[in-house]
Order: structure tokens, then C-alpha cells, then sequence
């Protein structure tokens, strides 16, 4: 028992596991009825799953996915790419921009993404070569295009924001036919396993560790930090197509100004939550994920008791500032001491029962 | 007699998790004494000063501090608190801040936080520098002194705190000799003035040249408090390994030197040159030869190791691998032929310190093996648990951060990064700077051990008989330029200060 303590109170996910604990309690005491999954038939006749737990996963999963390329930005580079949000109007614009110059087919569906995906990749690659290579700091770096993205994603489509419809991009957004469960969900978890499996399959997480802690020993033994950087921007990048290529099906339209804004705080938020150390080294991806969660947890919830939407963002701050002190170095460690303090005792009577 | 004593630590015992690091120690501190603390790495040294200073809270015992010509037990909670009751500590790395001014250093973050009078702070600051001697401006911004005089200027900041017991670990491992022996001249004068220094090296010679009283440990536990006078060498070695006196004195020994052979040199280097080391050398190490660079601090030494594995950028050069032409142009390039290289700076260039042991220990064969084949954790983990029994690292498992280990065994970890990858010539930098005598005995027995199995190594320390113990061949640098070259019988240190100098 003492050991699986210790070991759950070093673990990273500690904290993001316990917070998104105590937010199912408060909503289970609230309300039983809270987790509940119904069954519904949509405006499109198909039979789908609703209920909270089902739109907090589906809400969650442009920011889920975006923080998956902060965390290895964050952990690789010490900051954080702040044009996440401005560089998906960018990728959705050229996704709708493609859509709208031809039939949509499913082809053509996978064509413009491919297509937003190179976009977003080399725009991600350009804030890559500032950081990496001109070493200017992630967040200045990124400013150019955080100001200057949605001005690009407003000419990519003539400045209109023009709607694309069809039954293929609705189920992208919202359901495929026969399938109760929101697509969205269904990509951000294909994400998680294709991302885990590059994890697995290579040292990418190692790498971008050793860089993140100490660029001259990660030099020392043959890794070249730049290349490990430009690798994290360039997997954001996709990341970032992603993102905006659901948001844009789910909304059926590119409006190059309010597509996921201020969603990268959200983002880096996510990270934070996950027990990322903003100041990059060590990092883990399902962290990230959880707080993306934790905070759409949170959204749902405050709207579930009806707190005006204008005084949402008040109270998610306070939860916020709550689960960011807990996650502390000072405070782990009182909790650690106390702990010990506590059981001290009992450990020793154990020790002495066991030489009995 | 009680009016002597500064400062009385008795019955200290703390532990962390899995580990006892002190056990029932007692360490007594006069007034006017230059006292050193003497203890393998592990042995509790630094845990003894964190205790004392607050960072760490004991588990038992208690200390005794000097107040009012009386001995009051205190209980220090954190190192702000130890500085108020006069206990101030200056450690290996400056932790001062280098882009203010020396006055500024000296007064920053002293109790207060009222408007600071600037011109007062300058003038108290100007007497205190001429006080202890030290050469340096009140005005002048640190990071333009020397490290040495950084080193007394943060020295200078805890002795104007109204200090009683100042403890200085490690503090002469940057520098060079005179800088030293300026160092010296001040603790000689803080002495004469009464307070109680408490000096952590690995530097025999400056505790025998300084010291007054010696407390050694080992293993956490007090082996004893000697007189310098009446603790020999070879006496204090023993003790703080725990070893007999033969087994110490066996070591000295030399390695035959390497015969010519017909087969062409593991290495060898026409006209290297690199944007750090500019004077282009050549260079050859034959198959199992262990040979050094030697000469001062700032000589060209590390400069001309790092070319051979290319880790600053190469700027010319033709190199042989086993007699055929290869292009080595960065690390990665050296590792894949072979060579191993253990970093001068351990904690910048070695160590990725919030990483496990196991993954520090096969960094490098993960590298050489490839992006796209990591090893399995099973692979890793039995690499991992092999090294660490064959150098005996004390590590409580191989999925602790390699910062909690000490200097010594995070070397150990390092080293076994490069042993791992199987190299054929292996270039170890100051492999046993700033840690303690046996596992600088241990990595020296290791050094030969490597060169019977055929590894060439070349070695480079700053203990000349180190030096002298290990290599067959001494490649002699003065301004970054190689001024000599000494083989068997002519490699004495003598001969060796001589080549420095330049005269024959």
C-alpha cells in the first residue's frame, strides 16, 4: 500500500488523474444523473450516443489533439508554440478552399487534407527554424504567426467565410451513419494509438527529452537538437490540420476569425495541467490529453449548473489555479513529508510485527 | 574550552528512502580552525552541511551553535535562517549573479528589503574588498572578474554576514594554482579572525597544505577527527576507503608502453583543426595504448579531445580509422567508429540529469543503434542492471534520476554509457575531477584493465601523477599549441613541468 502511494504520487499523472477524480465526484454528488448516456435519434435519423461524458470527449478533441504537438514542442524547445489556433484557420481554410473548387468526394476530402496537412506543416516548420535554428525564444517566435495567421487563413479564401456542406463532412463533424459515437472521438483515439505507436516504435520521446533537458549532452551523444526540434514543430504541424479540418466539418464552415480562438491557452493549459513542466524535459503525452479533458470536464460542468456562459472562464480559472498549486513542487512535497509523518509509525510497528 | 568550539554537531542520523546517508555522526568546530571534511563520494559529506545549513531536516540528534560565548542548541529550518545565525555556505558552482556589480552581489537579498542606499552599499562594499585583499571594484560587474575572484567575492558576502562557521565546498575545483593560493591567503586571514571554516575538497595536497584538523566519514558513518600533524597520506586514504595501506600503494604502478607493430594506428589525425582549437595537430593512438594530454588549465587540452570526436565543428583535417580514410564531422560520426568520448563537464556535457540511470546508461548505443530501433525496456533494463554491477554504481534503482546519485557514481553511469557501445579508443576528459579517491582509483584500475583488452584511451586529468600512473605516451600543450611529447622513461614530473614551461 505505502508503495503504490509512493509510487501514484511521483507519477506524473498523479495529479491530472486525481483532479479529473474529484471533478466525476462533485459531478456524481450534484447530480447522479450527470454521467448518464442516452439514446437519440438525430435531425439526421441516425442513432447516437448523448449525454455529458459524451460531449466533454467530443468537445475536447481539437484541443486533445493540439496538445499532443505542444507537449513535444514544450518538452524539446522550453516554450510554447502560441500560433496553434491562427495556423488551424490556416489549415482549414485551404481544407474548405479545396472542398469548394471541387465535388467532395471522400477522395477529395483526404486530398484537401493532405493537402492542409503540407500547409500546416511547413508554416509550423517556418516557426521550427526560428526557434531551432535562429534560436529565438518559442514565444516570440510564434507571435509573428499567431498575429499574422488569421490574416493569411482571411486571403486564402478571398476574405469570405464561405460554408461547405455535404453528408460526408457532417459525419466527419458529427456521426457516421451506423456509428453512435461522435467522430471526432473516434479520431482523436486513432491519434492517440498512431501517436503512441511512433512513441513506441521510436526513440522520438527519448530524444526529445534528452534535447528538452540538456542540449549540449543530447550533442555530445550524436542527437542533433535541431532536427529533434523541427520534428515536434512538423508533428504539431499535422496536428494542428487535424484540429482545424474536424472544427471546420463540425461547423460546416471556415470563418477565419473565431475558428478555435484562444484555443492554444487552452492548449498549453492542457499541457501545464498534465504535469508538463512548461520549462520543457520531461513529458507525458496522455498528461496533456487528460488536461484537455479536465478543462472541457470543467466547461461542461459550469454549464451544467447553469453558470452564465459571459462567467464561465471565472470559475474554470479558480478550479484552474486550485489544480495548478496542487501540482507544485511545494506542495507535493508537503503532501509527501505529511504523509510520512503519518505512517511513520505505522510502517515501524509493521517492521516490528514482520521480525516477530 | 567550551568557548572554543564554534559549532558542535552530535548524534546526526538522516535517511532517504532506501538509503541510510548518516548514522550517529558527530563533528565538532573550533574557533579559528580550518577544519576539513574528508569522505569518499556517498560517504554523507554533503548531506552533513545540508542538515546543517536547513536544506535537509535531521531525523535524530542535535547542533550546537556557538551564541554569546555559550553553546545553544539550535534547529535550523532553511538555509535563510542557518545565514542570520551565522552559518553561510559557499559552494562549488558561483551562485551569485553575474550581470551585477560586485557591491550589488555583495548586499543582494541581506535581510532587509527597505530602499538600498547605493552609495553607502559601494563604500562598505570597497572597505570590505580591501579588508580581505580581494582584487576587485565594488563597481565592477561580476562576471569581469576571474572565477577565483568570483569565487572571494561570494565568500566575502557570507563573511560580511557576521559569520561564525563558513563552509566551502569545493570551492578550488575551477581553479587554477595561483588563483588557489590566493584563496588560501584569505581563509588564513578569516581564520586569524576567528571564524570556524569548514573546507570540502578532493584535493589531498591543499588539506594537507591548509587544514588544521581533518574529520573523516565513510558510508555515512564517523571514522574519526584527527590532527593534520598526525594523519599521513597514505593513512587518510586508507581510512576514507576503508581499504588497507597495500592495496593503496599497489596502484602505483605503470603500464608497459605500447610496442610498435605493423598494423596501422586505431587513429590517427593529419592536420586536425577545429573552430575552437585552431593550431591544426596531428595526432595517432596505436591499439591498446593509453596516452594523455597534459599541460595548464585553458592549455588546449579538452579543446584538442573534442576535435578528435568532432563535438565542436571541424574546420579541417584528414582522418584514418584503422588506416582507412573517414570523414568525421560530428559526434555521431565518431561514435559510429568506435569512439567514445567522456565529457570534461559532467553535469552540461554528460549527464541528462532528469532522466533515469538506465536511460542515461544506453544514451549512446541507442543513438548508434538508430531513430527508428529503440531498445525494449527489458533490453534496456538488463544493460542497464550490468553495468551497474560491473562498476559498482550506488544507485537505489535503475529508474532513479541520475541527479540523485553523487558526482562519483553519476561518473560511473557516464562512463558506462561509453563502455556499453564497445569502443575501441575511448577519450576520457578529467574522468575523475571532483570525485573522491576511491572511485578515482577505481576508474584508474578500469583505465588499464580497458588497455590490456586492447581499448586505446587517451586520458586527461589535471593530477599530473594521475597522469603519469596511466599513460605510456604524454602529449605535452602550452597556448593551445602541442609543445612536446614524452614516452616511458622520459615521463617524469619534472620533465613534464619543464615541456610546460618551455625549457628543455
Amino acid at each position: 500500500m505505502g508503495s503504490l502511494f509512493k509510487k501514484l504520487t511521483r507519477s506524473q499523472l498523479a495529479i491530472p488523474l486525481f483532479a479529473l477524480f474529484l471533478i466525476v465526484i462533485f459531478n456524481l454528488i450534484r447530480d447522479p444523473e450527470f454521467f448518464s448516456i442516452a439514446i437519440a435519434t438525430n435531425n439526421d435519423g441516425n442513432t447516437v450516443l448523448t449525454g455529458n461524458l459524451i460531449s466533454i470527449f467530443n468537445g475536447a478533441s481539437a484541443v486533445a489533439i493540439l496538445s499532443i504537438g505542444m507537449t513535444l514542442i514544450t518538452s524539446s524547445c522550453k516554450g510554447q508554440d502560441i500560433s496553434v489556433a491562427a495556423m488551424a484557420a490556416i489549415a482549414g481554410s485551404v481544407f474548405v478552399s479545396v472542398l469548394r473548387s471541387n465535388e467532395i468526394t471522400i477522395p477529395v476530402i483526404l486530398l484537401a487534407f493532405f493537402l492542409s496537412c503540407v500547409v500546416a506543416a511547413l508554416f509550423s516548420l517556418f516557426n521550427g527554424v526560428l526557434v531551432a535554428v535562429f534560436k529565438i525564444q518559442p514565444m516570440i517566435a510564434t507571435l509573428i504567426l499567431f498575429s499574422a495567421g488569421r490574416s493569411i487563413a482571411y486571403w486564402i479564401n478571398g476574405g469570405a467565410t464561405p460554408t461547405v456542406s455535404s453528408p460526408l463532412l457532417t459525419s466527419i463533424g458529427g456521426f457516421i451513419p451506423g456509428i453512435p459515437i461522435p467522430t471526432p472521438i473516434i479520431i482523436m483515439v486513432v491519434f492517440l494509438i498512431l501517436i503512441t505507436i511512433v512513441l513506441r516504435l521510436t526513440n522520438l520521446g527519448l530524444y526529445t527529452q534528452v534535447v528538452g533537458i540538456s542540449e549540449r549532452t543530447a550533442h555530445m551523444n550524436g542527437i542533433s537538437p535541431v532536427r529533434i526540434k523541427l520534428i515536434a514543430f512538423i508533428i504539431s504541424g499535422v496536428c494542428v490540420a487535424t484540429a482545424g479540418c474536424i472544427t471546420v466539418c463540425r461547423i460546416g464552415l471556415i470563418n477565419h476569425e473565431t475558428l478555435l480562438l484562444d484555443a492554444e491557452m487552452d492548449v498549453i493549459l492542457s499541457v501545464a495541467i498534465g504535469g508538463n513542466a512548461l520549462s520543457g524535459g520531461k513529458f507525458n503525452i496522455y498528461g496533456s490529453v487528460i488536461g484537455a479533458y479536465i478543462i472541457q470536464a470543467l466547461t461542461v460542468t459550469l454549464y451544467a449548473m447553469k453558470v452564465p456562459s459571459a462567467a464561465v472562464k471565472a470559475y474554470k480559472a479558480i478550479v484552474i489555479i486550485v489544480i495548478v498549486v496542487f501540482s507544485s513542487p511545494v506542495v507535493k512535497d508537503f503532501v509527501f513529508r505529511t504523509y510520512k509523518k503519518l505512517f511513520k509509525k505505522q510502517a515501524e510497528k509493521e517492521v516490528q510485527a514482520k521480525a516477530a | 574550552m567550551q568557548n572554543h568550539i564554534v559549532l558542535s554537531m552530535k548524534n546526526i542520523s538522516k535517511s532517504f528512502p532506501g538509503v541510510r546517508a548518516l548514522k550517529d555522526v558527530d563533528f565538532t568546530l573550533r574557533k579559528g580552525e580550518i577544519h576539513a571534511l574528508m569522505g569518499e563520494n556517498g560517504a554523507g559529506k554533503s548531506t552533513l552541511i545540508k542538515v546543517l545549513t536547513g536544506v535537509y531536516p535531521k531525523d535524530l540528534g542535535q547542533v550546537f551553535l556557538n551564541i554569546d560565548n555559550c553553546l545553544r542548541e539550535i534547529n535550523v529550518k532553511s538555509p535563510y535562517e542557518a545565514q542570520n545565525l551565522g552559518i553561510s555556505t559557499v559552494y562549488q558552482e558561483i551562485t551569485l549573479c553575474p550581470n551585477l556589480t560586485v557591491a550589488e552581489n555583495m548586499f543582494i537579498g541581506r535581510g532587509s528589503y527597505q530602499t538600498v542606499n547605493w552609495h553607502t552599499m559601494k563604500k562598505r562594499a570597497a572597505e570590505i574588498l580591501e579588508k580581505l585583499n580581494i582584487p576587485a571594484r565594488a563597481t565592477q560587474q561580476l562576471d569581469t572578474c576571474s572565477i577565483a575572484v568570483q569565487q572571494m567575492v561570494a565568500i566575502a558576502r557570507a563573511v560580511d554576514m557576521d559569520c561564525k562557521v563558513l563552509i566551502l565546498d569545493e570551492p578550488t575545483s575551477s581553479l587554477d594554482e595561483q588563483e588557489v593560493e590566493k584563496l588560501f591567503s584569505l581563509m588564513r586571514d578569516l581564520k586569524s579572525r576567528g571564524v570556524g571554516i569548514i573546507f570540502i575538497t578532493h584535493f589531498l595536497e591543499q588539506v594537507y597544505e591548509i587544514c588544521d584538523r581533518i574529520t573523516v566519514l565513510r558510508n555515512g558513518e564517523l571514522v574519526g577527527e584527527y590532527e593534520i600533524k598526525d594523519l599521513p597520506r597514505v593513512q587518510l586514504i586508507s581510512k576514507m576507503m576503508g581499504k588497507d595501506l597495500e592495496d593503496v600503494s599497489a596502484l602505483q604502478k605503470h603500464k608497459p608502453v605500447a610496442e610498435e607493430t605493423d598494423e596501422p594506428p586505431v587513429y590517427e589525425a593529419a592536420g586536425l583543426s577545429s573552430i575552437e582549437c585552431s593550431n591544426a595537430f596531428d595526432f595517432k593512438i596505436r591499439k591498446g595504448e593509453v596516452n594523455g594530454f597534459t599541460g595548464l588549465l585553458g592549455s588546449g587540452r579538452s579543446e584538442s579531445v573534442r576535435a578528435i570526436f568532432a563535438a565542436d565543428r571541424i574546420t579541417g583535417g584528414k582522418i584514418r580509422v584503422n588506416g582507412k580514410d573517414i570523414k568525421i564531422r560530428k559526434p555521431k560520426d565518431a561514435m559510429m567508429q568506435g569512439i567514445g568520448y567522456l565529457p570534461e563537464d559532467r553535469k552540461r556535457d554528460g549527464i541528462v540529469e532528469d532522466l533515469s540511470v538506465r536511460e542515461n546508461i544506453i544514451l549512446a548505443l541507442q543513438v548508434m543503434k538508430g531513430f527508428f530501433k529503440p531498445f525494449s525496456r527489458a533490453e534496456a533494463e538488463a544493460f542497464a542492471d550490468e553495468y551497474i554491477k560491473l562498476l559498482g554504481i550506488k544507485t537505489p534503482s535503475t529508474d532513479t534520476p541520475i541527479k540523485s546519485l553523487s558526482g562519483g557514481n553519476q561518473q560511473k553511469a557516464i562512463l558506462a554509457r561509453w563502455l556499453l557501445t564497445n569502443p575501441q579508443y575511448l577519450i576520457l576528459d578529467e574522468p575523475t575531477r571532483g570525485i573522491d579517491v576511491g572511485t578515482k582509483v577505481e576508474i584508474q584500475k578500469l583505465v588499464l584493465k580497458l588497455a590490456e583488452e586492447g581499448v586505446s584511451i587517451t586520458f586527461i586529468s589535471s593530477e599530473i601523477e594521475e597522469m603519469l600512473r596511466t599513460c605510456s605516451r604524454l602529449i605535452v600543450m602550452r597556448d593551445r599549441k602541442i609543445v612536446g611529447e614524452l614516452n616511458g622513461e622520459e615521463m617524469t614530473q619534472d620533465n613534464i613541468m619543464h615541456t610546460i614551461a618551455g625549457e628543455a
